[in-house]
């Protein structure tokens, strides 16, 4: 096996990638097809390129399906284009993460705002932009708060903050989503062929495994919380498929190292009393989503961006020849989108796939070769 | 962002704030451990903990091994490096 000796526990990989093969042959024959299996998480994603395990599974009868769990990549044009005008503002600081300087809207990315002599600054949290708010107490410093529940405490504990101190001149332009809908969502899309999922390791640290019950009761699909090691995404797909060949639908959890059944309480009482669903949010590739969005309750209006300054809001559709709806959804495979590493690369993306390291695109980019080695490299991929 | 950086609790730096000085691999930085605290765990009993940091924020208490090979992985992932270089440089002072 290729990447065996890179695993922990070469011996483990081995057997668990041996009783995946022997379990996943009668599932997909009685199919009819290969099963599909959504890994939600973009961190998922990315150990799956990175570890190669797509090509050290039997490819012809089992498929992952890269989820929507990367905030980056589902990041609507439009919204690009709020953080781009709230930046030129006058007097404004605009905050952001890392990550999200380069996800490209209508009008460019935050990076090239930045040039144009917007004052765009990268944090690391954003307790750094309550920061800056404090040693700039003549400008407005916003915060582009964004990520599923994972980071959502950490705003939502950030405004408390501010709160508390009485900091005036900091909001947050949020675009926090929720996970559950949009699951929900992807269940109810009729183009879909699910069989099971791999649920998100850190949104499940802060909400628990309750909230997937319906996943399992309703829709009559497995889901297996899982860690970020190759070994936990291994052994989280055999206990999907291990659900699924004894008839089982059930939410089980491989991280319970780190993801207790009722999440993380203290987190959630503080998103609780800062955050409310907005009725829809809008998201890059899969349209608009009931409930799918937060935003800041009435009583922290005076931190809210949206209030706070004139955001022009404008719905802008994707780009003609993106395709990333249909990735998200699991319809078609990255290198199968018409622009894939042609107009769309890492260094120029056209969506926004493309930009993060989580993103299926930038995945499959940076990884394809090593996917598309040559017959003879492949074969010593069987165990 | 999501997957978060494994440090250690070296001291508290603001207990009423909830605010813990943190070491990740040498960087040091100021985090907020509301997330971590409760009545059985309280702000003093922190220092010491391994904890999964993201964004500034410890989100769940780790054990040593976790915290090990949480960070190799991350190595692995190429994504330490820059989450620690965002941290170092993102120090308030
Ligand atoms: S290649 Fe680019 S445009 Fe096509 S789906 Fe991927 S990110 Fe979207």
């Amino acid at each position: 096996m290729r990447f065996a000796d890179e695993f922990r526990d070469p011996e483990k990989a081995r057997t668990l990638i041996a009783e995946i093969e022997r379990l996943v042959v009668p599932l997909s024959a009685a199919r009819g097809r290969p099963l599909q299996i959504m890994e939600v998480c973009g961190g998922h994603t990315h150990t799956i390129f990175r570890y190669g395990l797509k090509t050290m599974l039997p490819e012809k009868t089992l498929e992952f399906v890269h989820g929507p769990g990367c905030p980056v990549c589902v990041l609507p044009m439009g919204r690009v284009d709020d953080c781009v005008a709230l930046a030129q503002i006058p007097n404004v600081i605009f905050t952001t993460f890392g990550d999200a300087m380069r996800v490209p809207g209508s009008k460019g990315s935050l990076l090239q705002a930045k040039a144009g002599g917007a004052d765009v600054r990268m944090v690391y949290s954003p307790l750094d932009a309550l920061e800056l708010a404090r040693k700039n107490p003549q400008r407005e410093v916003i915060f582009f708060a964004l990520g599923f529940e994972t980071t959502m405490p950490s705003t939502a504990l950030t405004v408390l903050q501010a709160k508390r101190e009485g900091i005036r001149n900091f909001s947050l332009f949020c675009n926090h989503i929720t996970i559950i809908p949009t699951i929900k969502a992807i269940l109810d899309s009729p183009e879909l062929t699910l069989d099971g999922f791999l649920g998100p390791g850190h949104v499940s640290m802060v909400i628990g495994n309750r909230p997937y019950d319906f996943i399992a009761k309703r829709y009559g699909k497995p889901i297996v919380i899982a860690g970020f090691e190759p070994l936990d995404v291994l052994q989280s797909l055999w206990m999907v498929l291990k659900q699924l060949s004894e008839g089982r639908c059930e939410v089980e959890n491989q991280y319970q190292r780190v993801v207790a059944e009722g999440g993380n309480a203290q987190a959630l009482a503080a998103v609780g009393e800062v955050f409310e669903l907005r009725e829809f949010f809008e998201w890059r590739g899969l349209g608009s989503i009931d409930h799918s969005g937060v935003r800041l309750r009435a009583a922290f209006a005076e931190y809210d961006a949206e209030r706070k300054f004139i955001v022009p809001n404008l719905k802008i559709a994707d780009p003609k020849s993106c395709q990333c709806g249909e990735v998200l959804k699991g319809v078609i495979k990255p290198n199968q989108c018409k622009v894939f590493g042609t107009a769309c690369t890492p260094e120029k993306p056209l969506g926004s796939l493309m930009v993060s390291s989580e993103g299926a695109c930038a995945a499959y980019y940076q990884y394809g070769r090593i996917e598309m080695k040559p017959r003879g490299e492949t074969e010593k991929v069987t165990p | 962002m999501c997957l978060g950086i494994p440090g250690r609790i070296v001291a508290i730096a603001h207990a009423e704030h909830k605010l813990a000085m943190v070491d990740v691999c040498g960087v040091q930085r100021q985090i907020n451990i509301a997330c971590i605290v409760n009545d059985e765990h309280p702000v003093q009993s922190c220092v010491g903990d391994w904890v999964l940091v993201h964004v500034g924020f410890a989100m769940s208490r780790i054990n040593e091994e976790e915290a090990r090979l949480t960070l190799e992985l991350l190595t692995e992932l190429g994504e330490a490096q820059a989450e620690i270089e965002a941290m170092r440089e993102s120090q308030p002072v």
